[in-house]
C-alpha cells in the first residue's frame, strides 16, 4: 500500500494528539497529589455571617462615623475614584429606601428613614455571581465566603449584572493613582478586573477578626460562623428581630441587619 | 474564489474604501480604551454593560436569521432560496464576527479571553455563548463556503456538508435562545426575568434579519448581473410579516404583564423607558421612536400593493429592521439597569470614542459581508454566463 502525502500528515497529527493526552494525563495526576497547608492560628468557621446592629450604629459618637470604613478601605487598599460612577466600593453607607428598595418604605420612623445603613457584600450562599462568572474567578470557599480571583477575571461584567446587591466594582480605570496610602500587605488591582468585599479572607486566614469589625468602637459590628449555635451571631440573631437585604431571591444573604 | 475579492468596479472600490476608512478610525478609537481602559466609555457601576453588549444582543439576533432561508430551502425544499441561501449564510458570518468583536471590546481584560476555555464553567451561560457562537460560525463558514464552490464547479457539494446543514438549524435557535438566557436568569433584573425573553429574541430575529437580507438583496439586485428572485424575496417578506407581528405582540404582552400586575419592580424600567422617571428621559425619544416605525412597519408590511411596490418594500423593510434595532440595540440591555439594584435611576450615554468603536466593529461586519458578498455574486454572474 502507498501512502500518500495527506495519509501521512494524518497519521503524524493522530500521533501528535496521543502523545500530548499523556501530558494532560501527567498533569491532571500531579495537580491531585498538591496540598496545602493552614495556618494553625487561623479563625475557622462553617459559614461566616455578619449581623449589623443598626441602632448602635447609629449611636456612634461623632457624627456620621466612618471608621469602619476607612478601615476596611485601608487594608484593602480600595482606591477614592473622583468620578461617581466609576467609584469601587467595598463597604458603605445606603439609605434605608436604597438598601432596601422592596420594602416601600412609607411610614418609618424617621430614623429609620434618614440614618445610614452599611453595605456590603452579602456573601449568598446562592450567589448569582458566582452562578454566572465564565472563567469561576468568582467562587465560594468553603466556609461561605464569595471569593474573588483578580487574576482570572476577565472583566466581562457578568457578575455585576447577575449581583442583585450592586456589591461589585469594576476598574474602570488605573486604579494606583487613586489609592492615598497604600497599605503593602493587600495587593493593589489593576484596571479591567471586578472587585469587592472578601470578609477579609486574608486577616482570617492570619486569625484576625474583619477590619471593619475591629474598627467598630460601637461593637455594631458582629462576625462568627452562622453554623455554630454559641457564636456571637446566632446569639444577637436570637435575641433580636433581624432583616436581610432581598431574602425573595433566594439568594440567603449572609449579612443580617439587627432593627 | 477568493481573488474575485480583489477586483471590482468603481463602485466596489469606493464602498470598501469607505468602510475601510470607518474601520481605521474605530480602530484608532480601540487603542485609546486599550491604553486607558474602560473608563474612556459611558458606562460605570450603575448602567455596567452599555452599547457594546447591546449591539451584540441585537447582532446574534441577525446572525440567527439566516435560519430563516436555511430551514425551508433544505427542509421544505423551497426551491426559490437556492439563489439567496449563501447571501443568507453570509450575513451570518458577518453578523457572528461582529458579536464577538462587540464581546472582545467590551471585556476589561480582552487579551484574558480564552481564560473561558481553559476554565470551562458549565453553569455560566456566558461560556454556553461562546461555544454556541463559535460554533455557529464554523458551521457557516464550512456549509456556506463549500456550497459555492460545488456551485462554481457546477458539482453537488460533498456529502459531508448536509449534517452541517442540518445541524446549523437548531444551532441557529440556540445562538439565540442561549443570549436570551444570559439575561433572563438574573434574580433582581426583574425587566428581564421574563419567561418569553427567548422567544421574544427569536421573533424580532426572524423579522430584522430578514428585512436586512431583503434589502441586501436588492442592492444585489441594483448594482450586480446576479438577481436573487422576486419569489424569494416575497417569500421572506411573508417571514418578516409573521415575525414583525409575533414580535409586537410580545412586547404588548409584556407592558399587560407589568401593569396590570401593578408590581412597582416589573413597572419601574418600562416608566423609564418610555415616559421618564424624576425627569430622567434619556432612552424616551427612542423608545417612542421604535413604537412609531413598528406601526409603520406593520402598517406597511400589511399593505396590498406591498408585492407589487418596491418603494414600499424597501420603507417597511426599513421600519422593521431599526425598529428592532431601537427595542434590542438599545432599549432592552440598557433599560434593564435603569433602576439600578438600590432603586435609583443612573443614566447612561454612550461617549465619543465609545460610539467610534461601534461604528467601527459595524464597518468591520459589513467590510467581510460586502467581500463575501462580491465573491458569491461572481460565482453567481459567472454560472449564470
Amino acid at each position: 500500500m502507498e501512502t500518500s502525502r495527506r495519509d501521512f500528515l494524518k497519521i503524524g497529527g493522530l500521533c501528535a494528539l496521543g502523545l500530548s493526552s499523556l501530558e494532560v494525563g501527567d498533569a491532571i495526576a500531579k495537580s491531585r497529589a498538591a496540598k496545602y497547608l493552614t495556618n494553625p492560628d487561623a479563625c475557622t468557621a462553617k459559614r461566616w455571617a455578619m449581623v449589623i446592629d443598626v441602632k448602635k450604629c447609629w449611636q456612634a459618637e461623632k457624627e456620621e462615623c466612618k471608621d469602619c470604613i476607612l478601615a476596611c478601605d485601608w487594608a484593602h487598599n480600595v482606591p477614592d475614584i473622583p468620578v461617581k460612577r466609576q467609584e469601587v466600593k467595598w463597604l458603605w453607607n445606603e439609605k434605608y429606601e436604597n438598601a432596601f428598595p422592596d420594602q416601600d418604605p412609607a411610614l418609618e420612623p424617621e430614623e429609620v428613614k434618614e440614618k445610614p445603613f452599611l453595605v456590603l457584600c452579602n456573601h449568598c450562599t446562592h450567589a448569582p455571581c458566582v452562578r454566572v462568572c465564565p472563567t469561576q474567578a468568582t467562587f465560594k470557599s468553603a466556609d461561605g465566603i464569595t471569593m474573588m480571583d483578580m487574576h482570572r477575571c476577565i472583566g466581562c461584567r457578568y457578575c455585576m449584572a447577575a449581583c442583585p446587591y450592586g456589591a461589585r466594582s469594576f476598574n474602570w480605570r488605573d486604579p494606583r493613582p487613586y489609592i492615598k496610602k497604600i497599605n503593602p500587605a493587600y495587593p493593589t488591582r489593576d484596571r479591567g478586573v471586578v472587585e469587592k468585599c472578601d470578609f477579609c479572607v486574608e486577616r482570617l486566614q492570619n486569625g484576625k477578626i474583619p477590619a471593619c469589625v475591629e474598627a467598630c468602637k460601637q461593637k455594631a459590628l458582629i462576625f462568627g460562623d452562622l453554623d455554630d449555635p454559641k457564636s456571637d451571631v446566632r446569639k444577637a440573631l436570637d435575641s433580636r428581630y433581624s432583616i436581610r437585604r432581598k431574602p425573595e431571591l433566594g439568594t440567603m444573604p449572609a449579612v443580617y441587619y439587627l432593627i | 474564489m477568493l481573488e474575485r475579492a480583489l477586483s471590482g468596479s468603481a463602485t466596489y472600490k469606493k464602498l470598501v474604501g469607505v468602510l475601510m476608512i470607518l474601520m481605521g478610525l474605530g480602530f484608532a478609537a480601540y487603542l485609546t480604551q486599550w491604553e486607558h481602559g474602560l473608563m474612556i466609555t459611558g458606562m460605570g457601576r450603575d448602567v455596567s454593560w452599555g452599547l457594546y453588549i447591546s449591539q451584540f444582543t441585537f447582532l446574534v439576533g441577525v446572525a440567527a436569521s439566516a435560519v430563516m432561508v436555511v430551514l425551508p430551502y433544505y427542509i421544505h425544499d423551497v426551491k426559490v432560496f437556492g439563489r439567496i441561501t449563501v447571501l443568507g449564510e453570509f450575513l451570518a458570518i458577518a453578523s457572528v464576527i461582529m458579536c464577538m468583536l462587540f464581546i472582545m471590546a467590551d471585556l476589561g481584560k480582552p487579551m484574558r479571553v480564552l481564560n473561558v476555555m481553559l476554565y470551562p464553567t458549565p453553569n455560566s451561560i456566558l461560556f454556553w455563548d461562546m461555544t454556541v457562537l463559535t460554533g455557529y460560525l464554523l458551521l457557516n463558514v464550512f456549509i456556506g463556503w463549500n456550497v459555492l464552490e460545488a456551485e462554481r464547479k457546477g458539482t453537488h457539494y460533498p456529502k459531508w456538508v448536509k449534517p452541517l446543514i442540518y445541524i446549523s438549524i437548531p444551532w441557529a435557535v440556540s445562538i439565540h435562545t442561549v443570549t436570551a438566557f444570559l439575561i433572563c436568569g438574573l434574580p433582581g433584573r426583574e425587566f428581564w426575568l421574563t419567561a418569553i425573553m427567548a422567544a421574544r429574541f427569536l421573533a424580532s430575529a426572524f423579522c430584522s434579519g430578514p428585512a436586512l437580507l431583503i434589502l441586501l438583496s436588492l442592492i444585489v439586485k441594483k448594482y450586480t448581473k446576479f438577481d436573487p428572485g422576486k419569489e424569494a424575496i416575497n417569500k421572506l417578506l411573508t417571514v418578516v410579516t409573521y415575525a414583525m407581528l409575533i414580535s409586537v405582540f410580545f412586547v404588548i404582552l409584556e407592558i399587560f404583564t407589568a401593569f396590570y400586575s401593578n408590581i412597582p419592580s416589573h413597572m419601574e424600567t418600562l416608566k423609564y423607558m418610555f415616559v421618564g422617571v424624576d425627569g430622567k428621559t434619556a432612552l424616551v425619544p427612542f423608545m417612542w421612536m421604535f413604537v412609531i416605525l413598528a406601526v409603520a412597519g406593520v402598517a406597511l408590511l400589511l399593505h396590498p400593493n406591498i408585492r407589487k411596490n418596491e418603494k414600499i418594500l424597501i420603507a417597511a423593510c426599513c421600519c422593521v429592521f431599526f425598529s428592532m434595532y431601537l427595542d434590542k440595540g438599545v432599549g432592552l440591555i440598557i433599560g434593564g439597569f435603569i433602576p439600578n439594584m438600590f432603586g435609583q435611576i443612573h443614566q447612561y450615554a454612550p461617549t465619543i470614542p465609545e460610539l467610534m468603536i461601534t461604528i467601527g466593529i459595524w464597518s468591520t461586519g459589513f467590510f467581510i459581508l460586502t467581500i463575501l458578498y462580491k465573491i458569491a455574486v461572481s460565482v453567481k454572474e459567472e454560472v449564470q454566463g
